[in-house]
């Protein structure tokens, strides 16, 4: 293996540190069963970039981002924000981090109170963070800021959310989210709900306002092409562990995890100009119970690369040696050209249909 | 009555027969601000072997002209006109009781959220025999026998166990497979699939779609794709009708619709993908949101949205115009749209 265990290397400081974050959850009713959601996470996000976080459903993604809103007390682990740790925080410091951390939720017709205003619904955070903007006259200025700087009409405040169009709701919770100018966003789904055309709006106006105000996102999506729009890093999760991390062009054009390339390999793609249709990899079965996962490495029981070894020992996260950013956990991880290869359009074969390959034609591991 | 007979043969056993026909279909709702037009002068064609997507929006009446076709609307929404025919049967001329001994075998639908769609209180094993015991006669044990090998053909792991499960026990792929077997019982000619797997995650997604595509290919069916993923259609469809509040705009071969769209709203759509767009850079986006039904203009149905709006698109609404090389568009101006 050409790969070497190595430390993270860390842009110089991280506006956001995860080492080793661990959640546990006590299922009741079914004897001691623990459910473990996220497993010694390490994440890092720096002033003004956007980590995109993707998995698939029960992967622990929202858990984490609950986490680190401090909406979940981790068992394990520590979050340092600037240094700090906000779980030892209190009285006003604790008042004052909050505010730097916000979320837009991903229903915008969920997320809004129907009995509020526009207008109020942006306001509120400011009945608890009173000392931001303390006069009547700097909130109604402030407001009406926000609504323009998502796109709104100054007379919108006064209208309900029902009054709304679901690219407009969510206009209103990015306007909410902002209005602590907080340093960090987490963005859970904000633009699944969304029509692809309205989507491609939010997206824009996401895009605009980091420009603009420097803040940071973590943005959770199931939706790779969104991912691959928007981030400038990515985070692979499977069953409470991220597997694979590096930039967005590394993890999109270069995976190095196995169940990455599969996730790459299942998305659709638009591209209608290739007459042959790519090979795709499907992978067997769907992820295990994190009540009950699988011993060494988690991928193991669905992966096409499985040795002994998986069974017994976890795969350390290890950079690659050409891309020190670039980390997987994986004992067996994918060469570059192996990863091309695996992603590119099949080469034009008279088979009757190369879409139906699958994982078993791939060849010995590595 | 044919109630007592065994699945209908198929009249061919080849691919790109007509299975289905649909013409001028339109779906007016009665609600409390008047009767409206959810689908208008809706009209395709569905090919033994191929696969036609539905491609749209919400709200744009894809999933009401699937339910027309499948006879399956609220009691709210009227088929108003238009024909349906199946296999060379007008499904309009037919009484109630005709219409479920004729198309129930032959017309097999699967819904987007599989555990609305199954029954909670009853077995697996139970509502995937429904089909035989009331189409075919058969006995309950009969049926189950029948469940176990319908199971096992949409690759459900140890059927003869799990087919007394109760829905819940399965995961969500598992009862979008069962699902599917439902759909599938009878051997129909023709599969309706209203966004199959919008709920699930895309390594499920991409073994249902699997499922589908070796079933098309197996029995020859018509596969009716109802989506609102691009991408989804580049990869599994055959043709594609676009739909914009409640109108076909544009139809044809996916390649060729998705290579050079003709209507402004195709083009839109695909611009909106940000598939291939660098990172900060903006994604090119349709102004505004699609109108609701009680405020779709006369004229054109796309002209609050399009770059290339006139006058008569305000006046006059543009027909689909077949351009004789299968492809069709409604649009006054799709000659420009190249140019813009």
């Amino acid at each position: 293996m050409s790969d070497t265990t190595a430390t993270v290397p860390h842009l110089p400081v991280p506006l956001l540190d995860v080492r080793d974050l661990t959640k546990n959850f006590h299922v009741p009713g079914r004897g001691n069963n623990v459910l473990c959601a996220l497993d010694k996470i390490n994440l890092h996000v720096g002033r003004g970039e956007t980590l995109g976080l993707v998995g698939e459903s029960g992967c622990g993604k929202s858990t984490l981002a609950r986490t680190l809103l401090m909406l979940e007390r981790p068992d394990e682990g520590t979050i340092r924000f600037e240094g700090t740790d906000p779980f030892a925080l209190t009285g006003k410091e604790l008042l004052a981090w909050r505010r730097r951390v916000q979320m837009v939720f991903q229903d915008p017709f969920a997320s809004l109170n129907a009995r509020m205003t526009a207008g109020e619904i942006i306001s509120e955070p400011w009945a608890t963070h009173t000392t931001l903007y303390p006069s009547k006259k700097e909130r109604a200025a402030r407001l009406r800021e926000l609504l323009e700087i998502v796109g709104l009409r100054p007379s919108d405040a006064g209208k309900s959310p029902q009054e709304f169009s679901g690219g407009q709701r969510q206009r209103i919770g990015i306007a909410r989210a902002l209005a602590l100018n907080p340093d960090v966003i987490v963005l859970d789904e904000p633009v699944s709900a969304l029509d692809l055309s309205v989507q491609a709006q939010v997206l824009n106006l996401l895009n605009d306002l980091q420009q603009r105000l420097g803040v940071a996102y973590i943005f959770i999506s199931h939706d790779l092409s969104v991912v691959r729009h928007v981030a400038d890093r990515v985070a692979v999760m499977y069953l409470g562990r991220i597997i694979e991390t590096g930039t967005t062009e590394q993890v999109f054009d270069r995976p190095r995890h196995p169940y990455t390339a599969a996730l790459m390999s299942a998305s659709p793609h638009l591209d209608v100009s290739n007459s042959t249709p790519r090979k795709r990899i499907v992978l067997e079965g769907e992820m295990p119970s994190p009540l009950d996962p699988p011993s060494g490495c988690r991928f193991r029981t669905r992966c096409w690369k499985a040795q002994d070894i998986c069974a017994t020992d976890a795969p350390p996260a290890a950079a690659s040696t050409d891309e020190p950013l670039h980390v997987a956990e994986c004992h067996f991880p994918l060469m570059p050209e192996t990863a091309v290869q695996l992603l590119a359009p099949a080469a034009r074969s008279n088979d009757s249909d190369p879409r139906l390959h699958t994982i078993t034609d791939l060849g010995a591991p590595c | 009555m044919r109630t007592a007979t065994v699945s209908v043969p198929r009249a061919s056993m080849i691919d790109d027969d007509v299975v289905l026909t649909v013409t001028g279909l339109n779906v007016d709702l009665r609600t409390p601000k008047g009767v409206l037009r959810a689908v208008n002068d809706v009209s395709f064609e569905a090919l033994s072997g191929r696969t036609l997507a539905l491609l749209g929006e919400s709200g744009c009446g894809k999933s009401m002209t699937a339910k027309a076709v499948a006879g399956l609307l609220d009691p709210v929404a009227d088929v108003t006109g238009g024909t349906v025919v199946l296999g060379g049967t007008d499904l309009a001329a037919l009484t109630p009781k005709e219409r479920l001994a004729y198309a129930g075998p032959e017309l097999g639908i699967v819904f987007q959220d599989a555990l609305t769609a199954l029954n909670p209180v009853y077995t697996v094993g139970t509502q995937l025999g429904e089909a035989f015991r009331i189409h075919e006669g058969l006995s309950a044990k009969a049926a189950k026998v029948k469940a176990i090998e319908l199971m096992r053909r949409v690759g459900i792991p140890e059927p003869e166990s799990r087919v007394d499960s109760f829905p819940h026990q399965f995961s969500g792929g598992m009862r979008q497979r069962i699902l599917i077997a439902m759909a599938v019982a009878l051997n129909p000619r023709l599969l309706i699939a209203d966004e199959p797997t919008t709920a699930l995650d895309v390594t499920v997604q991409a073994q249902i779609m699997k499922l589908l595509r070796d079933l098309r290919t197996e029995s020859h069916m018509a596969v009716v794709l109802i989506t609102h993923d691009l991408a989804l259609v580049a990869e599994e469809a055959d043709t594609v009708a676009v739909m914009y509040a409640g109108n076909v705009v544009e139809t044809g071969p996916v390649k060729e619709v998705f290579g050079t769209p003709h209507h402004p709203y195709t083009r839109g759509l695909l611009d909106s993908v940000p598939a291939d767009v660098g990172r900060g850079q903006d994604l090119t986006s349709i102004a505004g949101s699609p109108p609701e039904l009680h405020r779709i203009p006369d004229g054109c149905v796309y002209q609050s949205r399009c770059p290339l709006v006139q006058d008569i698109c305000r006046a006059i609404r543009p027909t689909l115009e077949p351009d004789g090389a299968g492809r069709a568009v409604a649009c006054h101006f799709s000659e420009e749209l190249d140019n813009v």
